[in-house]
Formats: C-alpha cells, sequence, structure tokens
C-alpha cells in the first residue's frame, strides 16, 4: 500500500471519528467500507475485511440459519474483530422481493442477529454489534430470478469506527 | 308504474346470497348483492353558472362527480352528447321526458356560484322514471373555490348514499410512499393525496426510506416507519402542519409496522430485538410500552377491530406466515388463514366484518379478503406482486401495491371492488406504493 493510500485511509477513518463512536453514522460507514479498495493487502483494513475475509453471508429463502460457508466466513470475520478491537460493527440483514414488506423487515433482523450471534459466540463482544434491517428495501441485485434473489437474502457486515481508540 | 331500477351491482358482502334481488316498484335503488347485471345509467350534466365567475367550476364540478361516480364501475353516465334536455336553470322543472328518452335512470342537476373565493354547490338528485326527487332533497355545499374538487366529490358521495344506501367514500385522501429510482436506489417519499389522485402533496423528503404510512381514525395524523435515524423508527406526523417526532426513541431498537387504535390513543406495532419480532402497543401521550406478544416467532402487521377489542396480525409460528387473531390487550391468539400458501398484512375493514389481506402461493401474489373468523376466503387479484391492501372508508373497495417483475420493476397503486370486480390503477405522478385510506373527510 502506498503511504498515500494509508493516508487517506487513515484521514477518512478519523472523519469517522469526529461522530461518537455511539452514533453508528452509516453513512459515513458506507464510504468507509467501499472507498478502501486500494488497502486490500492490509489485512488490518477494511478493505481486506471486504474483500478479502468477506463482508457478507447469504441465506436459503426464508431462512436465517447460517450455512457452512456462512459459518466460514463470520468465524474469519471474528476473528479478524478480535484482532482489530478499533472497529465496531453494524450488520445489515436483506430480504428478496418475494415477500411482504413487514414480514421482511423481520426476516433481515432475524438474518442479521443470526450473523451477530455467531460472531459474539466466537468472542467478539456483543456491544461492539449492532443488527439493522432493510427488508426488502436495497435489493443488490435487480432481476425477478433466483440468480438474483440468493444474493439480495444476506447479512453484510458493515465497519464503523476505527483509529479511534 | 314500472320498474325502474336494473342496475344490480356487485357484492355487498361476500355472505350475500349469489344473486340475490333486484327492487322492483320502490324507490331507485342501487341493491348491491352478488352478481353484476349492470351499471346504473345517470346524467349529471354541466351545472348552472350562477356568477359569472362559477363558470369554468360548473363544468368542472359536474366532471369530477361523474368521474367518482362512474369510477366505481356501479353507475354508467350518459354523455351530455346524447342530453336532449339542456338544463339552464336549476329551479325549473326537470323535463323528466327528455331524460327517460335516453334512459337515464338517475339525474343529477346543481348550479354554481362564486363570490371572491367563497364557492357554493347547490344540488339535487332525481329518480327519473318515477318523475321526482331522490329522497333527501336539494343540498348545499359552501366552501372556498380552492376547495371545488372536495365539494364536487361530496355532492358525488350524497348521490352514491342515496342510491346504495352506503357510505361514500369520494371525499378521502390517500397517504402513500412516492418512488423514483432505479430497483436498487429506490428513492422513497411520503406523499398525500385525493383519493382519485389528484392535489399531490410531499410530506417528507427522499432523504431517509419511509414505508408503510398509516391515518389516525380522524385523518388528522399519519404513522410512518421511516430510517431518518439509520434505524428503522416509528414517527407521527400531523398532516395539516407537516410537522412530525419520533415515537420510539430507544437506541438500535428497530420498530416498525404502526397502526392506531379506533380511538387514536394508542399505537400497535411491531419492536424487533435480538432478531426476535413482536408486538406491543404505546400510549402516545404517556410513551407507555405494553407488550402484546412474546413469542420468539415473527410477529408483525397488527390491525385493529373497529371496535379496538381484537388484534388481528401475522405470525410464522406455525412455521410460515399466517393470520391470526387476539384480544387488543395481548394473550392467547387464534389461527384464522387455513388455506394453501403464505398470508400477510392483515387489515380489518371499517365495517367490521371482513379482513383484507396479502396472499402468496405459487410464487403469485393475490390481494384477498375473508370473514374475521378465516371463513369465506376470496381472492381478489393475481399478479408477481401485489400487497399492503388498505380499505375505502365504506367498506367497498380496496387499494393496494402492485409491483411489476423484472429490472425495470416498478411499483404502482391499484383498486378493486371487495367483488374483485373494477380492478384499475390509480393515478399518480410516480412510482407509488404502500397505500392508506383516510376515513371520510368532515
Amino acid at each position: 500500500m502506498s503511504g498515500l493510500t494509508k493516508a487517506i485511509l487513515v484521514i477518512s477513518a478519523l472523519g469517522l471519528s469526529a461522530c461518537t463512536n455511539a452514533a453508528w453514522d452509516n453513512s459515513n460507514t458506507t464510504d468507509l467500507n467501499s472507498g478502501g479498495a486500494a488497502g486490500v493487502a492490509d489485512q488490518t483494513s477494511p478493505a481486506y475485511f471486504q474483500q478479502e475475509i468477506g463482508d457478507r453471508v447469504l441465506f436459503v429463502v426464508n431462512e436465517s440459519g447460517l450455512t457452512t460457508e456462512a459459518q466460514g466466513i463470520l468465524l474469519a470475520q471474528a476473528n479478524w474483530l478480535l484482532a482489530n478491537t478499533d472497529y465496531n460493527a453494524t450488520i445489515e440483514g436483506h430480504a428478496d422481493e418475494q415477500g411482504t414488506r413487514e414480514y421482511n423487515l423481520a426476516l433481515g433482523a432475524r438474518r442479521a442477529n443470526s450473523a451477530r450471534e455467531y460472531l459474539v459466540s466466537r468472542g467478539v463482544a456483543g456491544s461492539r454489534i449492532k443488527v439493522l434491517t432493510y427488508g426488502k428495501e436495497r435489493p443488490l441485485e435487480i432481476c425477478s430470478d433466483e440468480s438474483c434473489y440468493s444474493k439480495n437474502r444476506r447479512a453484510v457486515t458493515i465497519l464503523a469506527g476505527g483509529l479511534t481508540g | 308504474m314500472r320498474t325502474f331500477l336494473t342496475g344490480v351491482l356487485l357484492a355487498a358482502t361476500l355472505m350475500a346470497p349469489a344473486g340475490a334481488v333486484v327492487a322492483q316498484n320502490g324507490p331507485l335503488r342501487i341493491e348491491i348483492t352478488d352478481g353484476v347485471i349492470e351499471p346504473l345509467p345517470y346524467a349529471v350534466p354541466s351545472f348552472v353558472p350562477e356568477t359569472a365567475a362559477a363558470a369554468e367550476l360548473s363544468t368542472q364540478i359536474a366532471q369530477v362527480i361523474a368521474s367518482d361516480l362512474s369510477g366505481t364501475g356501479l353507475f354508467r353516465e350518459i354523455p351530455a352528447s346524447a342530453h336532449i334536455s339542456k338544463v339552464t336553470d336549476f329551479n325549473a322543472p326537470v323535463q323528466y321526458a327528455d331524460w327517460k328518452a335516453v334512459n337515464a335512470q338517475a339525474l343529477i342537476t346543481g348550479a354554481v356560484s362564486v363570490n371572491g373565493n367563497r364557492l357554493t354547490v347547490r344540488f339535487r338528485g332525481y329518480d327519473v322514471f318515477a318523475d321526482k326527487e331522490l329522497d333527501g332533497g336539494g343540498l348545499q355545499f359552501t366552501g372556498t373555490t380552492e376547495g371545488w374538487r372536495r365539494m364536487a366529490h361530496k355532492v358525488a358521495d350524497s348521490i352514491y348514499t342515496r342510491i346504495t344506501g352506503e357510505g361514500g367514500y369520494f371525499d378521502s385522501r390517500v397517504v402513500y410512499v412516492s418512488e423514483n429510482g432505479p430497483k436498487n436506489d429506490r428513492r422513497k417519499r411520503l406523499a398525500i393525496m385525493d383519493y382519485d389522485g389528484a392535489n399531490v402533496q410531499y410530506l417528507t423528503n427522499s432523504a431517509s426510506i419511509v414505508l408503510a404510512p398509516r391515518f389516525s381514525p380522524t385523518g388528522d395524523r399519519v404513522l410512518y416507519t421511516s430510517y431518518e435515524s439509520g434505524f428503522p423508527q416509528i414517527h407521527v406526523m400531523d398532516v395539516g402542519q407537516v410537522k412530525r417526532r419520533v415515537l420510539s426513541t430507544d437506541d438500535g431498537i428497530m420498530s416498525f409496522a404502526p397502526r392506531f387504535s379506533p380511538d387514536g390513543r394508542t399505537v400497535v406495532y411491531s419492536q424487533s430485538q435480538g432478531g426476535n419480532t413482536d408486538l406491543f402497543t404505546m400510549d402516545i401521550a404517556s410513551g407507555k410500552r405494553t407488550r402484546l406478544t412474546s413469542a420468539p416467532s415473527i410477529e408483525t402487521a397488527p390491525s385493529f377491530s373497529p371496535d379496538g377489542s381484537q388484534i388481528v396480525f401475522e405470525s410464522d409460528r406455525s412455521g410460515s406466515q399466517q393470520l391470526y387473531v387476539m384480544a387488543a390487550t395481548g394473550g392467547d391468539a387464534r389461527r384464522i388463514s387455513h388455506g394453501k400458501g403464505r398470508y400477510g398484512t392483515p387489515v380489518w375493514s371499517p365495517r367490521g366484518d371482513l379482513l383484507a389481506f396479502t396472499k402468496q402461493n405459487k410464487g403469485r401474489f393475490h390481494i384477498g379478503v375473508m370473514r374475521t373468523d378465516g371463513g369465506e376466503e376470496r381472492l381478489l387479484t393475481a399478479s408477481f406482486l401485489d400487497e399492503g391492501p388498505t380499505w375505502s372508508p365504506n367498506g367497498r373497495v380496496i387499494m393496494f401495491t402492485r409491483e411489476t417483475q423484472g429490472a425495470n420493476g416498478r411499483a404502482l397503486l391499484y383498486s378493486v371492488d371487495i367483488s374483485g370486480r373494477n380492478l384499475k390503477p390509480v393515478r399518480t405522478p410516480d412510482g407509488a406504493s404502500d397505500p392508506a385510506w383516510s376515513p371520510l373527510q368532515k
């Protein structure tokens, strides 16, 4: 990683710290995650978390149980969070469009919590992880078949904080 | 004396015996029973302008009345081009023979005067083949010129009620979520409009997601879910002043799916904690919260019965989404949906006799109605995605969201009669979802 890139990451992280950690400002945290692409090689970077470890797990239709693959990703997430205690996380749960709005909100909450419980079971302090549901309000893929639905049924771990002590 | 009523329309209740009833030799009346014969033909010539300033409005008001009545599917307008008589004096005797000749069974005449911004609308309804005025006599509405559409709706409501014996629904509003942008970047904001899509006004900007607005029993306030804080939380807005405040304030606790109790003092809603979604009520004045359910399953989409004694909601406690009814204070719930598929978003009808719901089965979505004990289930629509029914103030029409399939999928509002007839889109400037129908305005 170049020194310049590193500096940019630090600045963006400091920008975040201007909000208190308790504020959980998700508009900023999204920037942090997607803006750090150049930092993939740095294992302590959000970019590494997002791209190398994987920031999301996928679910079966109408289910919130974790597949073996999902458990593998969450285990790596847990280890990363244990090693990088400057970061907190918000887990965003999502549903595909095949459901009513309210039920999908509740289902998204279930999925996010399912991921959270796994992280906690692997030693991450519960106080570091919040959950949020978007139901079917924020699809990633927009087609109306299983190839898209399978990617939309997800729980995404969004990092917040970092380098703030 | 002859039989003058032939327009028999649409199911008043699903329980009505099929094929019932044409009134004969009685007052002009649409007996709304099962089975459709044909819409009742009527004429509403341009109202008579009694001041120079009333010229334009006198025509427009008659047009809105016609749009209301014909839009029900229960009435059919005899167009002005077919009229023999021209009504140029509101107080002159009606030429019944001329209206009989064009088979107008009902006739509506009116007069409009404008003084400054004061608008006065007078009207009368006639039972043409009985050679007499409809029961109820002439009526007069006075207001501001800005409110001319409301006055037209009130005239139409009055005529509708006199002929069907049911309450009207034209002088009502709909609050909904206006949608713009592609599916993966959808912008949502609250909007309110007249029931027919006129007079759209936006109540929020699209900076944060808003969902599922619901009117208070008097229509003065709206509950909705907003992500303004980053988390879904329940907000209440004073519609007249467009002032809003958050109702639930616990950091990180998600709440959604709010609805008012019939007395407007309590909100029933869902709260999600630790991945589990349960039902609660909140006293709006004190903020005091009461837990109604405590199951590990999802409990959401609650709706009060009109008398406030019961709540219908959806739960997946059986393994799939189904409808349940319990006392408004919580406690045991009984399952009422037993058909194939999943059932959600139940809403109690204002008449108290039916529930509207969304059903998913074999990859299709339906809007349906059933009795409050779960009997007589009847699906009214079918599409890729229909959801979120809301009742007209008189319990005759249901409005809902229909979303089309695919990458360019778009949500729009539709309405359908509880008989399943008269399915049609509701005009909105942009995409639209989550409609909630107001009570009839005062």
